[in-house]
């Protein structure tokens, strides 16, 4: 295989804390050198070498929550059209959630999921379910779940709602060193709920789902975390209430970690005021004094990550009456955008401090390798311009999918480049205008040595000239 | 000019003037000041997911005294039966050359939909438990029959806020034409959070009734109790139920208002409903004239102006952060 040279970037690795200009050899797939200061006398002529002056390159993103659809839900989303959204947003890592048709509650679904992921864009960990068909009433069988090579257990969508499944579950998982990811939401609280229960609602007349719904169903998962020891992680968390029983659990010591959205650490109930369905997600938009409590949690490491829960419908479902229109949006192509502009611009945070909440930290989550800039671990890496804007276009995604809330806004940090094991999954036109040296035409080339990563998909939906 | 410009989707939407000219022009139209064939040529349709018998025929008459054909679609019997979506509907119905849709729905924002989607008038007749705009101008135009005003009235409203159109329809309508609301009813149903409408919440019937000028119960809806609203309708009675007794509280010459169907025994007692003071009947009669008023605004113009297709909601993130990076 190739090696390539990533020349000039401002190399970014929020688990070391590296931020600085630097050169990195990819060699074999894997990252070789990491040169800091750049060191354009140890660039040998003849290896493919891309300037990268003036971008970012990091570890690629690494997003712990997403809906893959397959199988069974192929006309929303299937890995290679979801991994290839995901390449598109410069993460090179997806961890798929078990509610699939039939649900990931089976070895042989995990199978099937790994087997058709071998093509897929980027890495696909798959999720297995808690509980047989996401029912809530039987334990999947979790030790051949764990032995086919599931990562965490989730009923995601559903909360598991019997106390003693739970804990029995948490226990037995726990011994397989699997977390379970828990959606928080007592349906005795939420049913026939479309958006946050507040003065929004009530104006718009809409059935609400007050906060008591995640936050009474968090509070007793808590309990049964800290009774039992197990690593009980929290899902999309919406609220204030909710950021405050996760730091208070931390602060005793339960083994407890939690995820965030950015359109909840973006967007508030007033969204709705459309009747949007592209605004109706669950837990639902909350208000701006919870988006700020969730902005502090992310800050201080109540919340250890940011995941987009990438939740893809079809337009055709999604233009129903609001009431009646699934819940959800995809966010896999926006993660990178959003995170950098909220946090960076927005709310003045360190580029590298806003990375590791989409990188080593949700990696550490779920004990994944993944996330970090490693000599000698795989070339897993994002390209982006800090700088740029761009206008998120939703008929442009890779995503079969539509629904994305933030259609036809600016946001900044656009994705230029995306490598995983060392190949390109996705790479943008830009990214050949800055070839140097003499072997042009190699760098970007997507056929011929992809292996068994390779997409069926050309990345640029159509052939590419390769510049002499 | 036309007052409503596009749609009418609610009276949230509307500014006080443009209420009041539609009420001026519902005068006119009860006083037979509208000419029968100023709607000729023109096409209704009524399109009511749910059913209604004052609402539809309210509106069936109105545009059939202003000369415009009305077609009656009925979901019940029709490709909606067939899994057809609402848009899809809307937009065969425009595609037959129908000018104004006059949508009923159990979803509240379900005209809201379709306006983004169609380029005919929407009408919204009452969506989910959001709206029902027409029946706001009714009760706004009978009150302004009775007391010749509106300004400086206290206008008390009981009952099942939650679930009730009419009421935010009535919410908006009054306060925006400088009357006092005050909303009353068990917390359950007549949550803190409707104060964001610009009204007063209590949940003591006696506060909500004194110095009340107009007394408006809402349909207390009977599938609420199984809900676990209220333990029992005879409670419900018992804590809210209109009666002689209570509206002594109101001001003398207090009117008392019902949108209908009412449930005798419930929300009111007969002697109340039918009292000389009650302004019940009045109400159905104001309806034809409003729904005249409506239709002749939106479509009587020669050539309406093409509606502006209205942009979703957005809220975009600024750009001029404090952050470097």
């Amino acid at each position: 295989m190739e090696a390539l040279l990533l020349a000039g970037a401002r190399v970014l690795d929020p688990a070391t804390g590296l931020d600085a200009p630097g050169d990195v050899l990819v060699e074999e797939g894997r990252i070789a050198a990491v040169r800091v200061p750049p060191q354009p006398q140890a660039r040998p002529a003849g290896l493919p070498t891309l300037d990268l002056t003036g971008l970012v390159l990091a570890p690629g993103l690494v997003d712990i929550h997403v809906h893959l659809r397959q199988p069974g839900e192929t006309h929303k989303e299937d890995i290679q059209s979801g991994t290839l959204a995901a390449a598109r947003g410069g993460v090179t890592t997806v961890v798929c959630m078990a509610n699939t048709k039939p649900a990931i509650d089976d070895p042989t679904v995990v199978a099937a999921v790994r087997e058709w992921s071998r093509t897929a864009s980027v890495r696909v960990y798959p999720v297995g379910a808690v509980t047989k068909g996401l029912e809530g009433k039987e334990l999947s069988p979790v030790g051949s779940l764990a032995a086919a090579g599931v990562v965490a257990l989730s009923d995601d969508g559903r909360w598991v709602q019997d106390a003693g499944l739970l804990r029995r579950a948490m226990l037995y998982a726990d011994s397989f060193g699997l977390p379970i990811l828990q959606h928080c939401e007592d349906p005795a609280l939420s049913a026939g709920g479309v958006m946050h229960e507040g003065t929004v609602s009530a104006r718009l007349g809409l059935r609400g789902i007050p906060r008591s719904a995640e936050e009474a169903a968090l509070a007793r998962d808590l309990v049964l975390a800290e009774e039992t020891g197990a690593h009980l992680h929290v899902q999309h968390v919406s609220t204030a209430g909710s950021v405050r029983l996760v730091r208070q659990a931390k602060e005793r010591g339960v083994r407890v970690t939690a995820e965030v959205t950015p359109h909840h650490l973006i967007l508030t109930d007033q969204c709705l005021e459309g009747y949007d369905p592209n605004f109706k997600v669950n837990p639902p938009l909350r208000t701006e004094e919870d988006l700020e409590a969730l902005l502090e949690g992310l800050l201080d490491g109540t919340i250890d990550c940011v995941a987009t829960d990438h939740a893809p419908h079809a337009p055709w479902e999604k233009m129903p009456e609001l009431d009646r229109a699934p819940f959800g949006v995809v966010g896999l192509e926006t993660l990178l955008g959003a995170v950098v502009t909220r946090l960076v611009y927005q709310r003045g945070w360190r580029l590298l401090d806003a990375l590791a909440k989409v990188t080593v930290a949700p990696a550490r989550v779920l004990g994944l390798q993944a996330g970090r800039l490693q000599v000698g671990g795989p070339a897993d890496l994002v390209v982006f311009d800090p700088q740029a804007e761009w206008v998120v276009r939703p008929e442009e995604f890779a995503s079969k999918s539509r629904n994305t809330p933030f259609s036809g806004w600016t946001f900044r940090g656009k994705v230029l480049g995306t490598l995983v094991g060392g190949r390109w999954a996705y790479a943008d036109p830009e990214l050949l205008r800055r070839q140097l040296g003499a072997c042009p035409g190699k760098i970007l080339e997507t056929e011929g040595d992809r292996g068994p990563q390779k997409s069926p998909r050309d990345f640029w939906g159509g052939p590419v000239e390769v510049g002499p | 000019m036309s007052i409503l410009g596009g749609h009418l989707l609610g009276l949230e939407y509307l500014s006080p003037g443009q209420i009041a000219n539609l009420l001026d022009l519902a005068e006119q139209a009860a006083s037979g000041g509208l000419p029968t064939d100023a709607l000729r040529g023109r096409v209704v349709a009524n399109v009511f997911y749910e059913p209604s018998t004052r609402t539809r025929t309210s509106f069936e008459l109105a545009a059939r005294r202003l000369g415009a054909e009305v077609v009656n679609f009925d979901p019940e019997r029709s490709s909606v039966q067939k899994g057809e979506s609402l848009v899809d509907t809307a937009l065969t119905l425009e595609a037959m050359g129908v000018d104004a849709v006059v949508l009923r729905h159990p979803s509240s924002g379900a005209p809201h939909l379709v306006s983004r989607h169609v380029r005919c008038r929407v009408v919204n007749a009452g969506d989910g438990m959001h709206e029902h705009p027409t029946q706001g101008l009714v009760d706004l135009l009978t009150v302004r029959r009775a007391f010749g005003r509106v300004a400086g009235l206290r206008v008390a409203v009981v009952g099942d806020m939650l679930h009730s159109r009419v009421a935010r329809s009535a919410a908006w309508g009054f306060s925006k034409l400088g009357a006092q609301v005050v909303l009353c009813g068990p917390p359950t149903l007549v949550p803190r959070e409707l104060e964001a409408l610009p009204v007063a919440v209590t949940h003591r019937l006696e506060e909500a009734l004194e110095g009340a000028d107009v007394v408006m119960a809402l349909r207390m809806q009977t599938e609420r109790q199984l809900g676990g609203f209220v333990p029992s309708l005879g409670e419900y009675h018992r804590l809210y139920g209109l009666t002689p007794d209570r509206l002594r509280l109101a001001r003398p010459g207090a009117l008392v208002m019902h949108p209908g169907p009412m449930n005798l025994g419930v929300e009111v007692t007969p002697e109340v409903a039918y009292a000389e003071r009650s302004l019940v009947l009045q109400q159905v009669a104001c309806g034809v004239a409003v729904r005249m008023a409506v239709l002749y605004d939106l479509l009587a113009s020669p050539e309406p102006t093409p509606v502006e297709l209205r942009p979703v909601s957005r809220f975009e993130l600024a750009l001029s952060g404090s952050g470097r990076v």
